[in-house]
């Protein structure tokens, strides 16, 4: 019998939140501790000529630095691949980490980072991706020819279809085309990035992480530090606030590296200007929209291009553009969909995952378009919905099937509580049959 | 307004969540789950589930959900958590009833189809007064043994919606969806035109979420997606002078989130259950698309007020007075 599913009941660990006794992993403090701070880059594009780390080594107070040396296993991490840990060689974008200073505070990591003798041979970066793909840009990924990630060996754009869309413009009585633009915006949790790294008794190397995918990162994390799995204890908590933003490593793996090189605890975190500043963000977008529609609001056709902007390096772009993609045409039935995606590197910060992935950026471009739409052939923007609105067993762009439909449901819901008098038609309708 | 989807699970599918639920020797459980809990109640919603799959006070049930030692939950993102951990958690828990009707079947000598678990208590049918135990002696005797055979009553369950199916690379086929909510909004703005700023007056959003596990959770989740849409809306951008990167928000004073200040005067709130076959309950999830229904509700309620349709984000005071500039001199924006 069915007791506590469907029960308001407050939140479980709740009462620690709100009376201030929760722990979080910057409230560990651990005996001996150290900390840890990034060498950053100071340009935005461009190549590492010279890395002397002494002075700031002799640094008192200073335990010790970590550089790309200091790996004992790849550089390399993240979705995609591509990520550096620690870069000495070609920068990528502003704040980029080159090194790390580990001392005894903060404090006298950034007097240390201070000292650091750092010579760059800066290069023309791009940040715009629509200048990133026209010949002659600066080229952001060094060894390529261009900026476009690619799908597969050679393809740069990603096609999801359903029909034919040229025979649906064929068959529409109008067709409307809109362009978006959408802006970079930051997760800016409450808690900035921060891990706490040491070896426990059992020789195994424990990290207090605050990642929202933890099994992932341990794939991510494993390779960087060259353990197996029953050596690694990975341990979260309580998340003061990801969205999204903890899908990606920003701590763990060098307060792990610092604890592995000088076997003390360490503990790494970004300041909020940094986390605000160079942390993965929801990158830029670019999308086209062309729809046609017959006289009576039925859509026979819609076509989507979109440009995402993934910074410098992959990250989970491919996933967020073509998650985007597989809904952006909306909760429709259309019979014909092409939906075409490009994903471009620049040299802004790395774009991710944010709330939604690319979900809520393609949900924002199909309803201000199907609202302009009802405007231009003078229908009602409710019923041009109620008439198109996803029932049971309609194909998505990608052929998933409807079940348990219930966006007329959640419509009409909307307007009764709202006051709005759906005429009787409309209210006739249900997400069960067409 | 707006009428939006969101998807719930990894997008192909083949993402498992697995759960551990282990019977403490008091009679009381720990529920293992690798579900991270970013503060959207992971732990309470599956500790709400794993009561109701067992039928015992939600009390005498502990839940511990982040550590490696713990059972891999794919991760908390994707708004999966709620279509997926659900059917982990009651996998467990019949596998841990069926271990307990094992274990007493072994001690009274029947067969286990013929032990009757009801909430804390268990007993043969047909031979309740001679074998009734409660649950807190089931535990104890199979955890110590003495005058019984132990046993380790430990229930294991894992769910996916479906195998993973890659993208077609052709055509981008990929029919698995675990499940898709719905949502819709309305807004209502007042738009300043000598200083180009927005104030969203009422807005109202609803979600259709197959079954609302804790509807109170429902309801911050739709808060909180208000909050992260009107920023993307209205204010919030990373470069507000781009194509200049050189001005960029290094505090949170400089990168501008909807505060309390800018709530609007009115927040209706709705939820609608259309049972999903893929849910447990008929549950789906839905977080992350409470934050797609202000953007273009907002931006169309703009248009409705100053008659100008804008389709840049976020739609800054800037962007505004540029707009009515070009209205004025007789382009279309």
């Amino acid at each position: 019998m069915t007791q506590y599913v469907g029960q308001a009941m407050p939140r479980y660990g709740g009462i620690g939140q709100v009376t201030g006794t929760t722990k979080y992993v910057d409230d560990i403090v651990l005996p001996g501790m150290l900390y840890a701070k990034c060498l950053r880059s100071p340009v935005h594009k461009g190549i590492v000529r010279k890395l002397d780390l002494s002075a700031a080594e002799a640094v008192p107070g200073v335990v010790g630095t970590l550089t790309a040396a200091d790996i004992p296993g790849q550089n390399l991490y993240g979705f995609s691949g591509d990520q550096p840990v620690l870069n000495n060689e070609h920068l990528r974008y502003k704040g980029e980490p080159i090194a790390a200073v580990v001392a005894v505070d903060e404090d006298t990591c950034m007097e240390a980072l201070e000292k650091v003798k750092l010579e760059i041979e800066e290069q023309e970066p791009v940040f715009d991706m629509l200048e990133a793909i026209k010949p002659g840009a600066p080229i952001v990924r060094p060894g390529t020819t261009h900026n476009l990630l690619e799908f597969f060996p050679g393809v740069t754009t990603r096609i999801l279809k359903l029909g034919d869309v040229e025979q649906g413009f064929a068959e529409a009585d109008y067709v409307f085309e809109d362009r978006f633009v959408h802006n970079v915006q930051d997760h800016a949790p409450i808690e900035p990035h921060v891990s706490v790294a040491y070896w426990d008794a059992a020789d195994q190397l424990v990290i207090h992480t605050v990642s929202q995918m933890p099994y992932f990162h341990l794939r991510y994390l494993q390779p960087i530090f060259n353990l197996p799995l029953s050596r690694i204890r990975y341990v979260g908590g309580v998340i003061g606030g990801a969205f999204g933003a903890k899908n990606d490593i920003h701590a763990d793996h060098i307060a792990g590296l610092a604890a592995l090189k000088f076997r003390k605890p360490v503990k790494y975190r970004w300041t909020k200007r940094e986390d605000l500043s160079y942390s993965t963000k929801r990158g830029a977008w670019v999308f086209e929209y062309k729809t046609g529609i017959k006289k009576d609001g039925r859509i026979t056709a819609r076509h989507i291009k979109q440009w995402h902007d993934t910074g410098a390096y992959g990250a989970l772009s491919v996933y967020a553009v073509e998650k985007c993609g597989m809904f952006a045409a909306g909760a429709y039935h259309i019979p014909n969909i092409l939906v075409e995606s490009q994903i471009i590197f620049t040299n802004k910060p790395i774009a991710s995952s944010m709330r939604g992935f690319g979900v809520i950026n393609g949900q924002t471009c199909v309803e201000v378009h199907m609202n302009k739409i009802a405007e231009a052939i003078g229908m009602d923007p409710w019923e041009l919905r109620f008439i198109n609105a996803w029932r049971d067993g309609d194909q998505g762009v990608t052929r998933y099937t409807v079940q348990g439909a219930g966006g007329l449901e959640a419509m009409k819901k909307l307007a009764e509580l709202t006051g709005v008098q759906l005429p009787d038609h409309l209210m006739a309708m249900s997400s069960r049959r067409r | 307004m707006a009428y939006v989807l969101h998807p719930t699970g990894n997008k192909g599918g083949g993402d498992p969540s697995h759960a551990v639920i282990q019977l403490k020797p008091d009679g009381t459980y720990v529920l293992l789950i690798g579900a991270m809990d970013l503060g959207q109640g992971a732990p309470t919603i599956l500790r709400q589930v794993a009561a109701d799959a067992l039928g015992v006070p939600i009390e005498k049930i502990l839940v511990s959900n982040y550590d490696n030692l713990l059972p891999l939950s794919v991760s908390t993102s994707g708004s999966r958590v709620t279509l997926i951990d659900p059917h982990a958690v009651v996998n467990a828990a019949e596998d841990l009833k069926r271990q307990i009707r094992e274990w007493f079947a072994q001690q009274h000598e029947a067969n286990p189809e013929d032990v009757e678990i009801e909430g804390e208590t268990v007993y043969v049918r047909g031979d309740r007064e001679r074998t009734v135990m409660t649950m807190e002696q089931v535990a104890m005797g199979a955890a110590w043994g003495g005058g019984y055979e132990p046993a380790s009553l430990i229930g294991r369950g894992a769910w996916q919606p479906g195998k993973y199916h890659a993208h077609d690379p052709e055509t981008g086929e990929m029919p698995n969806v675990g499940a898709i909510s719905f949502g819709a909004a309305l807004a209502e703005v007042e738009v300043d035109t000598e200083t180009g700023t927005v104030d969203v007056l009422r807005f109202a959003q609803v979600w259709e979420v197959g079954k609302a596990i804790n509807p109170l959770l429902v309801r911050q989740q739709i808060n909180g997606g208000y909050c992260i849409g009107a920023g993307f809306a209205l204010t919030e951008s990373c470069y507000p002078y781009f194509p200049s990167v050189e001005y960029a928000p290094e505090k949170m004073g400089d990168y501008f989130m909807p505060t309390f200040e800018d709530y609007p005067q009115q927040m209706i709130f709705g939820i609608e259950e259309v049972p999903h076959p893929n849910g447990v309950q008929g549950a789906k999830g839905f977080s992350e698309g409470s934050a797609s229904g202000p953007p273009p509700a907002i931006a169309s309620a703009i248009h409705d007020a100053i008659g100008v349709w804008i389709t840049e984000f976020p739609i800054t005071p800037e962007v505004i007075l540029r707009a009515l500039e070009a209205k004025q001199a007789g382009v279309e924006s």
